[in-house]
């Protein structure tokens, strides 16, 4: 079975692929079919990925060097794209991820999408989106890589705007697809000179030839094509400059909204970096974008989340934050703290994203926190599992999250004796963000489920098809982290890293600092949002051009709509303009001065015999006189002579 | 003496108009279900051709070659490549297309098929003649059920269907007497140093014309057959043409007459006279990306449907153009396989339009509007057609521009950096305009106006199943197509660099 399983690992995206099919081609009429369906494939999927994850296990050297098989794609003298499967701790560790949160949610699905007009075609979607990620978690070839993480932007799309009748939900889909082709343009062109430069992208090729880049090109030459690349996972994992569309992104079903953007594609940006991460650490300039643009974006959309009120909104923003610190994690040259916070966060961040949906499927579409409260008497499996969710975000000990935050925080602290002039900054924005996040989960946490009933709600707790991957989920945010605790010989550290493994003595200064940091925020959302000691509208005032900032999200959407209508459109009107009236113009132009001349010139026939007469008589006067006067050899030419 | 494929294929339509000739013209039925079949025929040898040629020898195949008029070394010569092949299986791919999303033309469909059989049949002698005066007579066959097809089938919008007809048709006419200048100064310079004449594009391959007479023909082939291309400034014949076509002639115009052009660079121009071609590269290269972003941003500001894509296909073919201008195997290879990718997805796209417009009387994007919620099948093939459009992998159009943008990349001595990334970004205000057009056309809510309408099926479906088909299984298993462009460009590629050794930083 291991053994099968590592051999045929495409089996895994090709399953979910073939639901697709069957739904789309055959099983659509009948939901419960279509459903029942891809839930088999990703389940037997899971196993598959469970094999694998053992199999890697069992055969440390995979560590070194990753088990790769390929075939030719398409090729010509000069270019050759081959297409292959890469296996080694990190893609296992996705592929267990990717599985086991596609699996939790399909069967979540049954409930949630339960009597949609659009059911099946709603799995036909997850089941594309499930084969697509996992195709691209196995890719060995980054052009591969590409193909299916546009096919997951595709799915993507197509979900977010599964509701089309909605105004939101189409714009948002638009905007996602827009907002990330912008930075899958940076990737292109980094793709592109990639393979100008190596000769390959094939991973395993570049990561030899990475080592005498040199031999092929100056460093500067790579800092900037890095640089470049990075705007793909800026755009794909929501980083400034490029986030605004994964908060929209939430009008999709909030099943969506948990696989594709929380636990799974938004991370593929991570994972892209990280599986080149050697290309990064020959050139430090890179590094450092790579570290600041996470830093920054930790920290800015924590700020952001403080202030929103909606509760799918509020977690979207802590994702853009959280994947800040994967890519400032990256940036520190460290692949385990970033893969290691990656999978924590695709347990709680699910489980909370799916908690939320099962608050708006029990208050029927209320999606404001402020319209909640008091959900815990109704509804405590969702309340507690979410609880759970954010005590783990929060970083309280031993819950998952704390061990990868922890990690992240270590990793930047150890740069930063490299290089000072930014890490330092980038460690403390790392630690404020901290505080900020257990301050803005914990607002929700209270305002929503806790505080007073509001009597105009019903609310009624799950069905069992969506508690069970709250309850599971859960469990995994609690214990999900242990593997990599500080005290193993062996820990996830071992298993996914890239270069030597150092065991890091565990750091309890730090330790003890981000758990007071962590204490300290949930305190002040208690004193603001619970106990009401200090009043959240005094502050908001108190503070009032901040919070306007924060509240209006900087007004970055409105300066991007601005220069979307104004610059692109005005454009495109300018240059019709110029189509119409100067470039067919000209054309029409030639035209009427054909028509023109052909009304003054048919005035010369007149179909009256004697002026042709007349005109025949004078020409032939005219040859004349130019046959005796002129020069006879020249003319001779017109009268059919030779030379 | 083997079975003559490539005149069967060519002689399927022109039989199937004899046939329907003799059809009473009050049977719609029979005359649309004989052009189909027809088209079938043509369809069905041409895909045998394509998947029985012999890719290991290469070359020209299935060649059968008479002497026609011997004092011009006129030959009647047929014969097909890998060059030749891709474009012969479009032909005849979008051809069977057309006839089911024309299968609601009622008025006179007798004469409609006839005219458009004849079409098909002058477009795929282009590809498949391999003699200069062959290929020019097919040229001009194409021109005349076009004019006609055009008045009196088409649509009258922005422009009247007689503006657009005659633009379309001038424009033709304006580039096929640059084309005849051009090709008649290379048969005259030709006789001249061989001693004999020919009209054999091969033969004529093997001519060694002087730089400086290279450098002046060039331009000539280049206009003409960039007009034909819709190259920059003589693109705007496109959108007008495609706005009053009627679907079918939209289909094949977009498809794969203008196609005509880009082969005729690839095969003539550059084949015959590389090193005009090196000389002129740069200006093909700054119009190509004057194609690509300033269709794309005038499509931005469209609001009908068939102006969209009409400007899109004009952007399209900037990335042709720049892959011949690349002048490496990588970006000539990527434009042929655009070529062939932008047709079937043009042709995709216009057919979908077609039932839009059917169905609802306006192609005009603010009256449209919510309609997935009643024609489902419809919204599919908009989505693909417009997902194609933007490059999305996994369907065809996304390796051919992939490797036009590799070649050009490569080539930094004739094509800046910057006009090249100017190129790329192309895709993200592509990216803009499709999915505009999609979101204002097809989702948002239910309009109640549309009620009534009813979803594609029956025949209507044949152009979604076979072009969709298509369309995913040549962005799966790319190779299918790169294999068989690449065996044909390969020799063009080694003549251009016999004579230049091309520059490249890498």
């Amino acid at each position: 079975m291991v053994e099968f399983a590592m051999h045929n690992a495409w089996l895994i995206p090709l399953l979910p692929a073939i639901a697709f099919a069957a739904i789309a081609l055959l099983l659509w009429p009948w939901p419960k079919a279509s459903s029942t369906f891809s839930i088999l494939m990703i389940l037997t999927s899971f196993v598959l990925a469970l094999a694998v994850v053992y199999g890697v296990y069992t055969q440390p050297e995979l560590i070194e060097k990753s088990m790769v098989y390929t075939t030719r794609w398409f090729s010509m003298p000069g270019l050759r794209i081959d297409v292959g499967i890469m296996l080694d701790p990190t893609s296992a560790m996705m592929l267990w991820v990717v599985t086991l949160v596609a699996l939790l949610v399909q069967i979540y699905s049954l409930g949630y999408m339960e009597g949609d007009p659009g059911f099946s075609s709603f799995y036909a979607y997850l089941s594309l989106f499930a084969a697509s990620m996992l195709g691209l978690v196995l890719s060995s070839n980054l052009l591969q890589m590409f193909v299916f993480w546009e096919l997951v932007g595709l799915c993507s799309y197509l979900l977010i705007g599964f509701w089309f009748y909605k105004d939101s939900a189409r714009e948002a889909a638009k905007k996602a697809f827009i907002t990330t082709r912008v930075g899958d343009f940076g990737l292109l062109i980094g793709l592109l000179s990639l393979q100008l430069i190596f000769g390959t992208l094939n991973i395993p090729e570049l990561a030899e030839k990475a080592v005498n880049f040199q031999n092929y090109v100056s460093a500067e030459t790579l800092t900037l094509v890095l640089v470049v690349l990075f705007l793909g996972p800026i755009g794909k994992s929501g980083q400034f400059p490029l986030h605004v569309w994964l908060p929209d992104a939430m009008e999709g079903p909030t099943p969506v909204s948990a696989l594709i953007h929380a636990a799974t594609m938004v991370v593929a940006g991570v994972y892209l970096v990280g599986r080149i991460l050697f290309l990064f650490k020959e050139v430090p300039a890179a590094m450092h974008v790579v570290a600041i643009i996470g830093g920054f974006t930790a920290f800015f959309a924590a700020t952001i989340a403080l202030t929103q009120t909606e509760m799918k909104r509020i977690l979207a923003y802590s994702t853009v934050s959280q994947l800040g610190y994967m890519m400032l994690a990256l940036g520190a040259a460290s692949l385990t703290a970033s893969m290691f916070h990656l999978m924590t966060h695709a347990y709680f961040k699910a489980l909370m994203f799916l908690g939320a949906g099962s608050v708006l499927h029990a208050l029927h579409g209320k999606a404001h926190i402020h319209e909640m409260g008091g959900l815990y008497k109704k509804m405590p499996w969702t309340t507690w599992t979410f609880v759970i969710g954010a005590l783990a975000i929060a970083g309280i000990p031993p819950l998952a999250g704390f061990w990868s935050k922890d990690e992240i925080l270590l990793v930047v602290k150890e740069a930063a004796h490299e290089a000072p002039g930014i890490y330092t900054p980038l460690f403390w924005l790392a630690l404020i963000t901290a505080f900020l996040t257990a301050f803005y989960m914990f607002r929700q946490v209270f305002t929503a489920f806790f505080g007073p009933e509001k009597p105009e709600n019903h609310p009624h707790e799950a069905p069992w098809n969506m508690r069970l991957p709250l309850i599971i989920l859960a469990f995994f945010s609690i214990v999900g982290g242990w593997v990599g605790l500080p005290w193993l010989e062996k820990g996830f550290g071992y298993w996914v890293r890239m270069g030597e493994f150092h065991h890091a003595e565990p750091d309890y200064v730090l330790m003890g600092v981000s758990v007071l940091l962590a204490l300290a925020g949930i305190y002040l959302a208690y004193l603001m949002y619970l106990k009401k000691a200090i009043d959240p509208d005094k502050v908001a005032e108190k503070f009032g051009v901040l919070y306007k900032l924060s509240y209006h999200k900087y007004y970055i959407d409105e300066i991007y709509l601005w220069f979307n209508q104004m610059v692109v459109d005005g454009m495109g009107k300018i240059l019709y303009w110029v189509d119409l009236y100067i470039v067919d113009g000209i054309v029409n132009g030639i035209g009427a001065i054909t028509r023109g001349s052909g009304a003054v010139l048919r005035y010369t026939t007149t179909g009256n015999l004697q002026t042709y007469a007349l005109v025949i008589f004078m020409v032939i006067v005219i040859i004349t006189l130019y046959f005796a006067f002129g020069d006879a050899s020249f003319a001779s030419l017109f009268l059919g002579g030779g030379k | 003496m083997h079975f003559p494929l490539l005149t069967a294929t060519l002689l399927a339509p022109v039989i199937g108009a004899l046939v329907i000739a003799f059809i009473p013209k009050e049977e719609h039925k029979a005359i649309k279900s004989v052009a189909a079949f027809a088209m079938f025929v043509a369809l069905f040898l041409s895909v045998f051709a394509f998947f029985s040629y012999d890719l290991a020898k290469g070359g020209f195949q299935f060649v059968e070659k008479y002497n026609w008029v011997p004092d011009l070394g006129v030959q009647f010569y047929l014969g097909v490549d890998g060059l030749s092949l891709p474009m012969l299986l479009l032909t005849n791919l979008l051809g069977f297309a057309a006839i089911f999303a024309s299968w609601n033309v009622n008025n006179r469909p007798k004469e409609f098929f006839v005219l458009f059989l004849l079409l098909i049949a002058g477009v795929m002698g282009t590809f498949i003649a391999q003699d200069l005066f062959i290929f020019l007579l097919f040229y001009e066959v194409v021109v005349i059920p076009i004019y006609i097809m055009v008045v009196i089938w088409g649509s009258s919008k922005r422009v009247t269907k007689e503006y657009a007809g005659m633009k379309l048709t001038i424009y033709l006419l304006i580039g096929s007497a640059f084309l005849l200048f051009g090709l008649i100064s290379i048969f005259v310079k030709s006789s001249d140093l061989l001693g004999h004449p020919t009209m054999n594009i091969e033969a004529l391959g093997k001519v060694a014309f002087p730089k400086d007479f290279q450098i002046t023909i060039f331009p000539f082939l280049l206009f003409g057959f960039g007009s034909l291309l819709s190259m920059w400034p003589f693109h705007s014949w496109s959108p007008d043409g495609y706005a009053g076509a009627p679907t079918a002639v939209s289909m094949i115009h977009a498809g794969v007459l203008k196609k005509i052009g880009g082969y005729g660079l690839i095969r003539i121009a550059l084949y015959l006279l590389p090193e005009g071609a090196k000389y002129w590269a740069p200006v093909i290269a700054i119009l190509a990306t004057v194609n690509v972003a300033y269709a794309a941003f005038i499509a931005l500001a469209q609001k009908d449907l068939k102006y969209v894509v009409g400007y899109s296909s004009v952007s399209h073919m900037g990335y042709v153009l720049l892959g011949i201008a690349s002048l490496n195997i990588i970006g000539i290879n990527g434009a042929v396989a655009n070529m062939f990718a932008h047709g079937v997805m043009a042709a995709l796209f216009f057919s979908m339009i077609g039932f839009v417009y059917e169905k609802t009387h306006t192609r005009y994007i603010p009256d449209l509007g919510g309609l997935a919620h009643q024609t489902p099948k419809l919204a599919i093939g908009l989505v693909m057609a417009g997902m194609a459009s933007l490059g999305l992998p996994g369907l065809i159009s996304f390796v051919p521009e992939f490797t036009v943008f590799v070649g050009i990349w490569k080539n930094e001595a004739m094509i800046p950096k910057f006009l090249a990334v100017i190129a790329i970004a192309g895709v993200i205000i592509t990216a803009l305009y499709v999915l505009r057009a999609l979101a204002y056309s097809l989702f948002g809510p239910r309009r109640e106006e549309y009620d009534h309408l009813k979803d594609i099926k029956g025949a209507e479906l044949v152009p979604l199943v076979v072009l969709g088909f298509v369309l995913i299984a040549g962005g799966v298993l790319p190779f299918l197509i790169m294999d068989m462009v690449n065996s044909g460009v390969a020799p063009i590629l080694a003549k251009l660099g016999a004579t230049t050794a091309i520059g490249g930083k890498f």
